[in-house]
């Protein structure tokens, strides 16, 4: 039988989740971010599409949705980073009765604002919300989407179908929006109550209609707790900007390799920068020209720069899925990923320069970078051998809005030249 | 005569690592021995059973060497003195 190898977490600690195929891993550094130890496996054998961390109210408590083909989908906690989780006898998820309708997957799990401590929020397949009250005891389904007139019309992607992103609204409003792949974007302003489908302007590339009131396979949305109302989405083709909560989309792919992709992730000190991962196309769904590079926009779509140092740029045929990237809340920020063939890669200076901080995992599913306490109070170290060049880009990597200079002009260049855009319709 | 339900590893920490679980009630059918197991270990229920009450796609539960699936699903009757066999399929492998 594995062994779970279990890590010592401290306040002030970057802990990297990783849910695979096989289980869930931690990654643990402190806040330079350049040494990592592993532990795990956790919940071995089981494939981990969600995990959260909650601290609100002084918990240092893990979820974790893991699940197997044989015996279900569960939600499970730890308060110990890993030593002991829970084993529910019951599920706390379960369709009730009269729906007729059994869980397939958790897809994911987001505590809510924090202001309201004990709610959380539980997105699954098929495509579904669960609500928390009392701090995750006890779900219950959230009938307004569940008896949405579009539900049953409803398609599943790839993936199947799933509620898999959920933004709780950080400025006190009483506005949860959903994404559902394969419906779009969803969005409630009465808690829930009602909803109200919100794509206009996104396209459905395989579609005969190409914009659809719903039917949208969107990947995933972000958005910034300053500026709530901005929401960036990556879509099965297509980036897009909202600026108005998501009643209206624009179109902000300028200068990606593709404009296909899954991952996406908001920068936490800046509402103008994006991290992306572009995928090759959906019918061959690798890093375009086998090169692994991130994406970032710090103007808010207008222009996108690769991230490519210390990424391989030769023969690698990765790729990344919805969840499979995050960021933590440290100044400068830390950006990671894993990879389907079970690398997970971190940036501890905003994306400036990347390194392999695990090799040879099972398949990544999700990744949750998170910073133990209260990161405002985490003093970030000097790297200790930077050299001059790169000490001075890590400086400008902290200072993530940037408006014009050489790469503007450059991904000006490339959006003349066509982008994703073109390629797409090739 | 008592009925033996031979419990698989994966939920053995639902019946305080018991093997096998003995029903002692006489129960008439597959459905009757195993609300009586779920009564006794409930956390056994969830992991074996749908929310709409059907046995998971890639469980199996034999009585004697016969699959339930065709013999008459929960309402399988139970001879006296028969066993019950909880496995997990060896269906169920994930594509991704």
């Amino acid at each position: 039988m594995v062994e779970t190898r279990q890590l010592s977490v401290k306040n002030g600690d970057v802990l990297v989740l990783v849910g695979t195929m096989k289980g869930t891993f931690m990654l643990r550094s402190n806040a330079a971010r350049s040494r990592w130890e592993m532990g795990g496996p956790h919940h071995p054998g089981h494939a981990v599409y969600a995990l959260a961390f909650d601290q609100r109210e002084g918990r240092r408590r893990i979820w974790a949705g893991p699940g197997t083909e044989h015996w279900g989908s569960m939600l499970s906690s730890s308060d110990d980073f890993g030593h002991t989780w829970t084993k529910p006898e019951s599920a706390l998820i379960r369709f009730p009765e009269d729906t007729g309708t059994n869980l397939k997957r958790i897809w994911q799990i987001r505590p809510g604002p924090v202001d309201e401590p004990q709610t959380l929020y539980c997105g699954v397949e098929p495509a579904a919300l669960f609500e928390s009250l009392d701090g995750g005891e006890s779900w219950s389904l959230m009938r307004g989407l569940w008896n949405h007139p579009h539900r049953e019309k409803w398609m599943p992607g790839g993936g199947g179908l799933c509620l898999h992103t959920i933004l709780p609204d950080p400025a006190g409003r009483p506005r949860l929006t959903v994404a559902v792949s394969a419906a779009g974007v969803y969005r409630s302003d009465d808690g829930g109550h009602t909803w109200q489908v919100r794509n206009h302007g996104v396209r459905a590339e395989f579609l005969p209609d190409k914009y659809p009131e719903f039917g949208q396979c969107v990947h995933k949305i972000v958005h910034h707790p300053s500026n709530p109302d901005r929401l960036f989405l990556q879509n099965h083709w297509g980036l897009y900007r909202s600026d108005n909560g998501g009643d209206s989309w624009k179109d902000i792919a300028n200068g990606v390799p593709s404009d296909f992709g899954f991952a996406m992730s908001m920068h936490p000190h800046d509402p103008d920068t994006v991290y992306i991962l572009p995928i090759e196309s959906d019918l061959f769904r690798c890093t375009p020209d086998a090169r692994l590079r991130v994406y970032r926009t710090r103007d808010g779509g207008a222009s996108w720069e690769s991230l490519e140092n210390g990424l391989p740029q030769k023969d690698a045929f990765e790729t990344v899925l919805r969840d499979g990237m995050d960021v933590d809340r440290l100044n400068p920020a830390g950006v990671y990923f894993g990879t389907r063939s079970g690398q997970v890669w971190a940036s501890p200076n905003g994306g400036h320069s990347w390194s392999a901080i695990a090799a040879g995992l099972p398949p990544v599913l999700c990744v949750r970078a998170v910073v133990v306490g209260d990161p405002s109070k985490v003093r970030v170290p000097k790297p200790a051998k930077a050299k001059r060049a790169s000490a001075s880009s890590a400086k400008r990597a902290a200072k993530p809005k940037r408006v014009g200079g050489a790469k503007a002009k450059h991904a000006t260049k490339q959006k003349r030249a066509g982008g994703a855009k073109a390629r797409k319709r090739k | 005569m008592s009925v033996l339900v031979h419990i698989p590893g994966y939920l053995r920490d639902f019946t305080g690592h018991l093997t096998r679980v003995s029903l002692d009630e006489g129960p008439r059918t597959v459905r009757e021995a195993l609300q009586e197991l779920w009564t006794r270990h409930p956390g056994v229920r969830d992991r074996v059973m749908t929310e709409t009450g059907e046995v998971r796609l890639h469980v199996n539960v034999f009585v004697g060497g016969e699959s339930i699936r065709w013999t008459g699903g929960l309402d399988t009757p139970l001879p006296s003195g028969a066993e019950i066999s909880i496995v997990p399929a060896v269906s169920g492998g994930s594509r991704r």
